[in-house]
């Protein structure tokens, strides 16, 4: 079985600072990681090979320092990995992302599954899975929380909604977004590390690809940033204590009475 | 023919329409307005409750387009999207919303990849630009850390899909006027290689991204042995249960239970924290709740910095005694 898992570098969330003056993130000595939520569909897509044999592949769009995401993606345990980079690239949105992605996907080969983690944690938006399923005209299942069984035709799988669990199959080829609950994915081995050091990652641009220019970038892509902003924080706690008995018994009067005056009870 | 219409994705379940549609009306007569034109609402299911559809033109439709088949009962990406592909090309509208659920973030992706259409997630904001007529749509993004606002000036139509509960349900004028057009899916639309086989329900009756109160349970409550003590919280205020990442690492609560990054996003009305510190993470999955309340021992905890109301003490002192207040007033109102 082949899959092919896309990889997104991601600043640490807990870093990621904004120029207030300028309007723009900083980038600036922000930790680069692999996208937490994609090292769930590498892990899934790690344990269907040591299971049915096969490939995963990593592939990853970004600048050309995105390339330690393929490597880390490596030393966890997947077999190979591409780097789609070009500077013609950059600025794209979800629209133009997903179709650069769905052509590199289809360059590598056949393949059974496409493995997307449920979303990236920079942007956001959930909508590159469903969006390379469309240009590669593959059916999607997103939210996958478990994967009941697989087989050369058809998988099964359970999708976490609102209200429940969904129990789908799909033939194969199909993409699916995976959620935290589907797996527990391993840290890189020592073993790992050295392999992903000696790997070799082939850089795929626009011409490998087979883009045209005005496909791509700002220019190929619908949506436009106008701005960004810092969300306004308008919240005043009021901290009441609640040692004792009595405080306690005071600090509840005085939250539902908080949450009378709100209307909230 | 030019791109004209606001559209809404309203959602059904069962043959009947979710909340979500009606917030979406709220969004899309703001924008119809703006636009002096047409508000549609476009659901797709199967024999849809007739009631619920003149609901939407009481609740603002001026038009409501239902297709129907037995293949559109249920959610399925392949056969949605060719049906709202084939309306689009159809009737040509300039503004698409649908609701950030589970169906609209996995059907307007799709539809917008094919469509060549600029999509934007997950909004909390929605307004048009003055000079250019262009849908401005305002989101959060990295977490909740900043706000970005979005255009789509070249491509139509323009598409979001919008954070549930980040609006009021617009209200019902019984006897307005519209006009309902029942549509039956063709043969060519159903087509799906996806197979639904089977439903199993939430263990819980609160829809946590639906609630309007949403209570959380974080590590202060030390073992699941106590858990019962927030559920009971939860009950008193006819509230959703929800859990940090570390409730459900240890086994707690199960993973639909999660707030925050690596769960779900919420937005109610009033969320209290219990023994939640409030890492970036969970603050990620709740930060545009309306209300929040937060008990905690630790003063300097985190997620006192977001709170509108906190309680420093210990929970399985004040959590009884406030499960015991609320439930009084329950009943004093009965």
């Amino acid at each position: 079985m082949r899959i092919v898992v896309p990889i997104k570098q991601v600043p640490e969330t807990k870093s990621v600072r904004m120029d207030e003056k300028t309007g723009t993130v900083i980038r600036e000595g922000v930790e680069a990681i692999v996208n937490p939520l994609d090292l769930y569909a590498i892990e899934t897509a790690i344990r269907l090979r040591e299971k049915f044999g096969g490939e995963v592949v990593g592939i990853s769009m970004g600048p050309s320092k995105a390339i330690t995401a393929l490597r880390e993606a490596i030393a966890m345990g997947i077999d190979s990995a591409v780097l789609v980079s070009d500077s013609a690239f950059a600025g794209s949105d979800t629209w133009a992302t997903s179709y650069i992605l769905a052509k590199a996907i289809k360059r590598t080969g056949d393949f059974s599954l496409v493995i997307c983690g449920e979303r990236a944690t920079d942007g956001d938006t959930g909508q590159v899975g469903p969006g390379i399923a469309a240009f590669l005209g593959l059916p999607v299942i997103t939210y996958v929380s478990r994967i009941e069984e697989i087989n050369g035709q058809d998988c099964r799988v359970k999708r976490l909604i609102e209200d429940g669990y969904e129990n789908l199959s799909s033939s194969l080829p199909c993409l699916i977004t995976v959620v935290k609950e589907i797996s527990v994915p391993r840290l890189p081995t020592l073993r790992g590390k050295q392999r992903a050091k000696r790997t070799e990652i082939p850089v795929w641009g626009r011409d490998d690809l087979g883009i045209e220019l005005s496909e791509v970038g700002v220019n190929g892509s619908p949506t436009q940033v106008v701005k960004i902003f810092k969300p306004k924080v308008a919240r005043e706690c009021e901290k009441v204590p609640a040692k004792d008995e009595e405080s306690v018994e005071k600090a509840v009067d005085k939250l539902t009475e908080f949450l009378r005056h709100k209307g909230l009870i | 023919m030019e791109y004209c219409g606001v559209w809404i994705f309203a959602e059904q379940q069962h043959g009947r329409v979710q909340r979500i549609s009606y917030e979406l009306l709220t969004r899309g007569l703001e924008l119809a307005a703006k636009r002096d034109c047409k508000l549609s609402a476009v659901i797709f299911g199967c024999s849809i409750n007739t009631n619920d559809l003149e609901e939407l033109i009481e609740r603002g439709a001026d038009e409501v387009i239902a297709m129907e088949a037995a293949d559109l009962e249920h959610f399925l990406v392949e056969p949605y999207a060719a049906c709202m592909l084939k309306l689009i090309k159809q009737y040509r509208p300039e503004i698409i919303i649908a609701g950030a659920t589970s169906t609209g973030r996995t059907l307007m992706p799709y539809v917008a990849a094919r469509a060549h259409a600029g999509l934007t997630a997950d909004c909390t904001g929605l307004d048009i630009e003055k000079q250019t007529n262009n849908l401005l749509q305002t989101r959060p993004a990295i977490g909740g850390n900043i706000m970005a606002i979005i255009k789509t000036p070249r491509f139509r139509p323009q598409m979001s899909t919008v954070r549930p509960r980040s609006t009021k349900p617009a209200p019902r004028r019984r006897g307005r006027g519209g006009k309902i057009t029942r549509l039956v899916a063709s043969k060519e639309e159903l087509n799906s290689r996806i197979t639904r086989m089977g439903f199993t329900a939430s263990e819980e009756k609160q829809t946590l991204s639906e609630a309007d109160t949403v209570v959380v349970v974080g590590r202060g409550i030390k073992k699941a042995e106590n858990i019962p003590l927030v559920r009971e919280l939860a009950e008193s205020l006819g509230a959703a249960l929800g859990a940090t990442r570390d409730v459900v690492d240890r086994g707690w609560l199960s993973y639909p239970h999660q707030v925050g990054l690596s769960g779900q996003t919420i937005s109610p009305k009033l969320y209290i924290g219990i023994g939640v510190s409030g890492s970036i993470q969970h603050l990620a999955g709740m930060q545009t709740a309306e209300t929040i309340v937060a008990v905690n021992n630790d003063s300097d905890a985190p997620i006192f910095r977001v709170a509108d109301f906190g309680i420093v003490g210990d929970l399985f002192e004040v959590v009884p005694v406030l499960t015991t207040h609320i439930r009084q007033k329950k009943n004093r109102e009965k």
